[in-house]
């Protein structure tokens, strides 16, 4: 019997066209002729805008100095917004008191970061003090008027704090206005039911210029002569009404989703409506549509923008209108880049962090 | 022994009860609410001598707009100022939904392609756009970008045919001599003829099974039928081109910068969330459909046109409908930059002008609502005819 000898063949090297450096470059970038003309025209382009690009924001730039003359021609001027860095933050409130900002929002720092980090104690108190008793402090500390705090009027508010504020405080009311609201669409009760219909539909079909301007001209002819409402309020109320109205139809998105079996559930325990409601319903339904939420929040920072429209001086507003001061003319696209960024940063970790929690939240149906 | 339910039990323990007594309680303090409004409403008006009702729609303006679609100056009357908003509001609208979807499209698309560089880019330029303020891009357009223009005497030009320099942008104006209205005629005739074939074909498909090549008969049908019979009618369209006159540009058509940086910035800001959409759409197409196709020998375009395109329209449509939503009330942002829309011209100056702030901010509130309800039921009929049909 002959004996059959096995001898494997020696292990081949993969095609040099699919591996390394070059095959990546070959499958992801040069697949065939049409991708191969894509790439090059986006190199093209990449060539032509992303080094004068660079050039001008960063190593052209001129970064110190204290007046116009500290500026070169080739580059950006990065000098126009530090000189006016604390008005693009504060607005015109009055310098000597920016501490009471500071301490506020230092204060909103830490019990945000408190109630996100993992693993900290106490966070019930934490919550019920943020909801129920820092907006009060801050309200104090903004506006002063107690303890010997001098009263800053609101309309020297502006700058980044505004925004901030605007954005925070429509937050804040328009989320639990939304599950009254959504609640509210999917009740049983014709009446109720049908008001918020109404009231949904109405705020979302109207632009939120338009709500502005409602509010800044039709609120003081709506309410009694004694009673004069400050244009910022008047301002919040609006963006919380039309916020609130969007914040419903995604929380009565994440209420449909949950199955049926849930309810009935609930009222097999014998719950009453509104314990089966928080206890079992909303807490599911939040989870839920946390992408959602975000993103109206995401909406609803960006949009604070219009209430330059009717005259409050939010952070573009400040920074549009140091434009037109004569030592700095010329200087416009330093600022709205200026602007972009702070926005961009916040909206786009926003939306980073929605996904993060989306992923960590999510338990599979 | 049959269990009773006490008589003693409190009627409020009862929901039905209940339910009746809220919903009574809401339709009493809406009724106050509105009663108070009113009230005041009327002491306001009265003391601060504002007469109400919609008489002042008759009366002269007396401001002028520098752009409208029908004719308007100063002595037309501030009703028609609501229509020459109006109007400047569905054109930019228009143009915007147009080019935002066709923005939109490349770039979802563009964010799936297997080239890398492609992708990476179409997705930078969606996570920049999203997260800037619109008014803010509006901006950017307007006082940044149109701003640094050069002035007339200076205009960049193209073949000396289209012209833009700050006033705007400047490009030949057509003008139809008699002939030209045969070319329309045969261009309808064509469109005719290509929806009989169209009909013809498919009939033909269902009971045979032969294909016919639709697409290309009516291409050739719509563009030669038409080309050919406007070369035979002797070229009858001239024509007028923009010409440099004192100290600005005279004839042709002339595009405001506003309504340019407007479109612009709407198209651009709404394009990226469309782009967002489109590509969950495809994504939502489960990857055995196209396989599936494929193992039926189907060809690659077939799967796309067949299978792809009708499942991912489902998820892309609703969403579709509410970005142009947005697109068409984020134009009322116009009244930034001085573009005359519905709310510059009307909520703004009209308002101004007469004081009727009831009246000015309802009809233009009125106009809105009109639209995204019109829309949203139009979307809403379509989704419903494309929608998945369950058992």
């Amino acid at each position: 019997m002959a004996v059959i000898s096995y001898t494997p063949a020696i292990d081949r090297m993969p095609p040099v066209a699919k591996a390394g450096v070059v095959g990546w470059l070959r499958q992801n970038l040069f697949s065939s002729w049409i991708s191969s003309l894509f790439t090059v025209v986006a190199l093209w382009f990449l060539f032509k805008t992303v080094p004068p690009a660079m050039e001008w924001l960063f190593f052209k730039a001129s970064w110190v100095g204290t007046t116009r003359d500290a500026c070169s021609a080739d580059g950006a001027c990065w000098v126009f917004i530090s000189v006016r860095f604390e008005q693009f933050i504060f607005g015109f409130y009055p310098s000597e008191q920016y501490w009471r900002v500071i301490l506020a929002f230092v204060m909103f720092v830490a019990l945000v970061g408190w109630l996100l980090v993992e693993r900290t104690r106490h966070k019930g108190k934490v919550v019920f003090f943020a909801i129920f008793i820092y907006p009060v402090i801050a309200y104090g500390l903004f506006y002063g008027g107690l303890f010997g705090l001098p009263v800053v009027e609101t309309h020297k508010w502006g700058g980044l704090m505004l925004t901030l504020i605007l954005a925070a405080v429509g937050m804040f009311c328009s989320l639990p206005l939304g599950v009254v609201l959504a609640l509210g669409r999917r009740s049983s009760m014709p009446v109720a039911k049908s008001v918020c219909i109404f009231f949904i539909e109405f705020w979302r079909g109207v632009p939120l210029i338009t709500v502005l301007f409602m509010s800044s001209v039709m609120l003081p002819i709506f309410m009694p002569e004694e009673i004069s409402f400050d244009k910022l309020l008047r301002a919040m109320i609006g963006i919380i009404f039309f916020q609130s109205a969007y914040m419903a139809e995604v929380i009565r998105g994440g209420l449909q989703a949950i199955p049926r079996g849930q309810y009935e559930a609930a009222e097999a325990l014998g719950l009453s409506y509104w314990k089966s409601m928080f206890l079992i319903i909303m807490p599911q339904a939040m989870k839920l549509v946390i992408p959602g939420i975000v993103n109206t929040f995401i909406a609803l920072f960006k949009d604070t923008t219009l209430v330059l429209i009717i005259g409050l001086f939010d952070l573009l507003a400040v920074v549009q209108s140091a434009f037109s001061d004569p030592n700095w003319l010329g200087f416009s696209v330093e600022g709205y880049v200026f602007v972009a960024a702070i926005y961009w940063v916040s909206c786009f970790s926003m939306s980073r962090y929605s996904m993060y929690l989306e992923k960590k939240l999510h338990t599979g149906h | 022994m049959s269990y009773q339910t006490k008589s003693t039990k409190h009627w409020w323990n009862n929901a039905q009860h209940r339910a009746l007594l809220f919903q009574v309680l809401l339709i009493g303090g809406l009724a106050l609410v509105v009663w108070t409004i009113a009230g005041n409403t009327m002491t306001n008006l009265e003391k601060r001598g504002i007469s109400t009702g919609f008489k002042f729609l008759t009366q002269e303006s007396g401001f002028g707009i520098i752009q409208s679609l029908v004719p308007y100056d100063e002595s037309y009357s501030f009703g028609r100022t609501f229509v020459v908003g109006l109007l400047n509001t569905l054109l930019v609208s228009f143009c915007g939904i147009i080019l935002a979807t066709i923005l939109g499209f490349t770039v979802g698309v563009a964010r799936l392609s297997k080239n890398w560089l492609v992708s990476t880019m179409a997705g930078i330029y969606i996570e920049i756009f999203r997260n800037i303020p619109l008014l803010l891009q509006i901006f950017f357009c307007y006082f940044a970008v149109l701003r640094a223009l050069p002035s007339p005497k200076q205009s960049m030009s193209l073949g000396e045919t289209i012209f833009l320099n700050i006033r705007g942008l400047y490009l030949p104006k057509p003008i139809f001599e008699s002939g030209f209205g045969l070319v329309l005629v045969v261009l309808a005739i064509a469109v005719a003829v290509t929806i009989a074939l169209a009909i013809w074909a498919g009939k033909r498909q269902r009971e045979t099974g032969q294909q016919f090549n639709t697409p290309l008969a009516a291409g050739l049908l719509v563009i030669l039928l038409p080309l050919a019979t406007y070369f035979l009618a002797g070229s009858p369209v001239s024509w007028e081109l923009p010409a440099l006159k004192g100290f600005n540009f005279k004839g042709g058509i002339s595009i405001i910068p506003e309504f340019t940086a407007l479109l612009v910035a709407l198209s651009i800001y709404t394009g990226a969330f469309i782009a967002e959409a489109v590509r969950s759409g495809i994504l939502a197409v489960n990857k055995g459909q196209t396989e599936a196709a494929s193992a039926l020998g189907l060809h690659q375009s077939m799967v796309l046109k067949l299978v792809v395109v009708p499942q991912a329209l489902r998820v892309i449509i609703p969403q579709l409908t509410s970005q142009y939503l947005n697109l068409v009330k984020n134009s009322s942002l116009a009244t930034a930059i001085g573009y005359p829309d519905l709310v510059s011209v009307f909520a703004g100056t009209t308002l101004n002008q007469t004081g009727q702030a009831i009246e000015v901010v309802a009809m233009t509130m009125a106009v809105y609502l009109f639209i995204s309800l019109t829309i949203s039921f139009l979307m809403n009929w379509y989704n419903k005819k494309i929608m998945l049909v369950e058992r």
